[in-house]
């Protein structure tokens, strides 16, 4: 099924971008990620421009997190206060993160900084959770896991709110630092940062771990849309066919995969996940070393 | 002695008039539309002798031309192991598109001076390069562009892709790939003897974007704001949506 695509300027197989779509909808489902980390990248491979494959994987990630918050909301797993000051952090990291986006654009280093914020970032993510989930799958780590206490720089921090859901009495500025790097990377990346705000949330802030993934997805939900009517305003390169053809697959994709999270172990899950942020991160890493396949690249003047 | 030289030449030339190129093409308006998947243009025309005789071998030289546009190339370069873009240079007229289509080898056809004057190939694109100076490193960059654009079949030659029929008639197919920017297109055809250019003529060619697609691009253009709120209206609706449908499932 041959769709074209008025923004990217190219046709495309409409099945393909759907059936892309569902991967990361099912891994959303499964894991509570957005899934951007593994869109982005696939998009490019396939031939669609970087900007608008960042641009339109992180509209796509709103959607993918819409259900998400509800549901979490329902049974009260989302702290409104906090995120609501992520938010705010995170718009304001999104405006950062344009900037630079136009900066390395500008000295034409954009693809080296994406590249190497992709190894990093997923490199010590992947073995951080791979060394953890092992952990408990031998059962040693138990008491690690229990351990649930902020980290000793957010204690420091001035001006202390009470946030009742997370059961935190610390700073607003902790969690608004935390939102201006994660918008800054869904920017950068177009990726909603899920892979790094759980982590965040529950070893720098030390929220309670049952609100964790509803308000990282409450965060997400709307710093993706501020990215896309950021994207909207200054690259212009959101497809909308682009989209929707996305969304099918992924909200779809969604539903079986937080089906199929209910019967697994977490613990199993969570070396998946890991394995399989380790292997993009490792591809990452090889793409930088070794002769890319395009020496040449064009940027419009 | 040059008067008597331009006199003669004259004399010469009024007996053995140039032919005339009338040419034509199958469309002179692509619709981008949805599936879009590419088109195929043919083009194609007559060569008349005015003398009335079916013309003495000819050769035909076809050139489309996509418009053009200014663009800065980057170079990837190892740098402590790591490949990141290096030098660059700019160019200020690299066409969109260019295919060029010709009856026999331009080599057999034109000099090398010829060729270049009227762009007969792929290494003769007048890209107007900009920046660097070294006439080396300006080729290389030129040979790396045109390489790309082959590749993503932007660029192409064909130098057997004129077919010409009883010294009159000629017709050449272009493929037009999903991925061509819109915009006027050029053909050019010229009517080449004894490697001279003895006629040319210019069709043009309106490739644009029609209904839904050229609106959508419009309204991301023009009302950027709307746009995205369209954008993250439809995702969240879609979103809702699933999970309202398979919450009841």
């Amino acid at each position: 099924m041959d769709v074209y695509l008025p923004i990217a300027n190219l046709s495309v197989n409409g099945l393909w971008i759907v059936a892309l779509g569902a991967l990361t909808g099912v891994l959303s489902g499964l894991f509570g990620v957005g899934g951007g980390f593994l869109t982005t990248p696939l998009l490019i491979f396939y031939g669609i421009p970087p900007t608008v494959a960042a641009a339109s994987a992180s509209t796509q990630v709103t959607g993918a997190s819409v259900s998400g918050v509800l549901a979490h909301s329902r049974r009260k797993g989302v702290d409104y206060r906090m995120g609501t000051v992520m938010v705010g952090g995170g718009i304001i990291g999104a405006g950062i993160g344009a900037l630079l986006f136009r900066f390395f654009r500008s000295i034409g280093q954009i693809d080296v900084v994406i590249n190497s914020l992709y190894v990093v970032l997923l490199g010590s993510i992947g073995i951080l959770m791979a060394k953890e989930s092992l952990q408990l799958l031998r059962g040693t780590g138990g008491k690690q896991a229990a351990r649930r206490r902020h980290h000793p720089l957010v204690a420091n921090l001035p001006w202390r709110w009470r946030f009742y859901g997370s059961g935190l009495y610390i700073s607003p500025l902790a969690p608004a630092i935390v939102g201006v790097a994660v918008g800054i990377l869904t920017m950068l990346m177009g990726v909603g940062g899920g892979f790094i705000l759980v982590p965040a949330m529950l070893y720098i802030l030390g929220m309670s771990a049952n609100v964790v993934v509803g308000t990282s997805l409450y965060n997400i939900l709307f710093v993706t849309i501020a990215t896309t009517i950021m994207h909207s305003l200054t690259t212009r390169a959101v497809d909308i066919v682009l989209v929707g053809l996305l969304l099918i697959g992924s909200v779809t994709g969604a539903q079986f995969g937080s089906q199929l999270a209910v019967r697994a172990k977490p613990e199993v899950l969570r070396l998946v996940l890991a394995a399989i942020v380790l292997a993009i991160a490792f591809r990452m890493l090889l793409g930088l070393f070794y002769q890319p396949d395009e020496i040449y690249t064009v940027y419009p003047l | 002695m040059r008067a008597l030289l331009i006199l003669f030449a004259a004399f010469f030339l009024m007996g053995q008039r140039d032919p005339v190129l009338v040419p034509e093409v199958s469309q002179h308006e692509v619709q981008v539309r949805q599936g879009f998947t590419g088109t195929e243009l043919l083009l194609f025309g007559a060569v008349l002798d005015p003398s009335g005789r079916a013309g003495q071998g000819y050769d035909i030289v076809v050139v489309l031309k996509g418009p053009a546009e200014p663009i800065r190339l980057r170079e990837k370069e190892r740098f402590l192991g790591i490949w990141a873009n290096a030098g660059s240079t700019d160019f200020r007229s690299v066409p969109s598109f260019f295919a060029v289509a010709s009856s026999r080898p331009i080599e057999r056809i034109v000099d090398q001076k010829t060729a270049a004057i009227y762009e007969f190939g792929l290494r003769y694109i007048q890209l107007s390069p900009s920046g660097s100076f070294d006439p080396d490193e300006q080729l290389r960059f030129a040979e790396g562009l045109v390489d790309l654009k082959q590749r993503q079949g932007l660029y192409k030659e064909d130098m057997r892709g004129v077919q010409i029929t009883g010294n009159v008639l000629y017709q050449a197919r272009i493929e037009l790939p999903s991925n061509v920017t819109t915009g006027t297109y050029t053909a050019e055809t010229f009517a080449v003897t004894q490697g001279r250019v003895i006629a040319s003529a210019v069709a043009e060619v309106d490739v644009r974007k029609v209904g839904m697609e050229r609106r959508v691009e419009y309204f991301s253009q023009d009302y950027g704001l709307l746009y995205g709120l369209m954008a993250v209206l439809i995702s969240v609706l879609m979103g809702w949506g699933a999970g309202r449908l398979f919450a009841r499932l």
